[in-house]
């Protein structure tokens, strides 16, 4: 056999974060199934996933963790390239650039509810805008403005609760580096 | 940045996620409020005899004195409602009325043949019957 003149060596940081995507991943398909009124009010438990990245790796593999889960994600639901992928990967841009910010918050006053609130509503955020811009341009979007702002207020309190819970079940990082941190 | 800092033992909820999640919520209700308000009246119109006899904005205060049959029905205007202040019918029911604040809503003196009405916005109603 010819050798390949190209050679990828995953290293341990590659696997931890294939690993904590597939966690994600499978958590954005599972909530996929989960029947809801309004397209756009999820409960978002991906999530969970990406704020316990943040806050035991940091920024850097949580933007690996969650670019990855929108393109896997949508890839095995049929929604690569459909509205809804860029939806999500608008909602999933900013609240990146949100936790990006608010980690920096002393942590001493705010918790994972903070960032997974403010991560939420970020994420909301960026889906109007992008909708409003490209798929309703129309400002009657912004009726549903509050029923995205409720269910973002709910799910990210749950969501931070769940996170931050599982951070505390989880043992310090440096005795688990090469375990999965996957719930 | 440390990482350990994160899962020592604080508490679920800190200070700080209780400000959030009252700011989280204030967004919620005032964005109810100001996006659920369902049509602001932007004008009122008076009509006197089956006639306009004119129409406002709704954005400052200033008093009409509309003539009738029966005399001079008194219609004030504040920013954003109106009411009819004083009118000669017998049974006052379009003063009492109070002020009116919805589009679409309307205040009809029948006997001195004056009649109110908010309208502009996303009027609640198409037409209203008394």
């Amino acid at each position: 056999m010819i050798p390949s003149t190209i050679e990828i060596r995953p290293t341990a940081d590659d696997g931890r974060i294939a690993r904590l995507a597939a966690a994600a991943i499978v958590l954005s398909v599972a909530e996929a199934a989960i029947p809801l009124p309004l397209p756009g009010v999820k409960p978002g438990l991906a999530n969970i996933v990406i704020l316990i990245v943040l806050m035991r790796w940091g920024w850097r593999d949580a933007v690996w963790v969650a670019l990855l889960r929108v393109f896997a994600g949508s890839l095995l639901l049929g929604q690569f390239f459909a509205p809804g992928f860029f939806l999500s990967l608008a909602g999933q841009t900013s609240s990146l650039i949100m936790l990006g910010l608010a980690m920096h918050l002393p942590t001493r006053w705010f918790g994972p509810v903070t960032l997974s609130i403010l991560a939420a509503f970020a994420h909301i955020g960026g889906q109007l805008a992008l909708a409003r811009v490209w798929l309703v341009p129309h400002d009657g979007i912004f009726y549903l403005v509050p029923v995205f702002a409720l269910a973002a207020t709910i799910f990210g309190l749950v969501n931070g609760l769940v996170a931050g819970r599982l951070l505390r079940e989880l043992s310090p990082p440096e005795r688990d580096a090469g375990a999965p941190a996957v719930p | 940045m440390s990482r350990e800092r994160f899962s020592q033992g604080a508490a679920l909820l800190r200070p700080g996620d209780f400000v959030t999640l009252g700011l989280a919520a204030t967004v919620c209700v005032l964005s109810m409020l100001m996006l659920w308000r369902g049509g602001a009246p932007d004008k009122v119109v008076i009509r006197a005899g089956g006639q306009i006899f004119a129409e406002a904005g709704l954005s400052r205060s200033q008093v009409f004195e509309v003539p009738g049959p029966l005399g001079v029905t008194r219609i004030e205007i504040e920013p954003g409602r109106a009411r009819v202040a004083s009118d000669p019918g017998p049974r006052q029911y379009c003063v009492r009325q109070g002020w009116l604040t919805r589009s679409g809503a309307a205040a009809i003196c029948a006997p001195n043949e004056v009649s109110l009405m908010l309208g502009g916005g996303a009027s609640d109603y198409d037409s209203l019957n008394y």
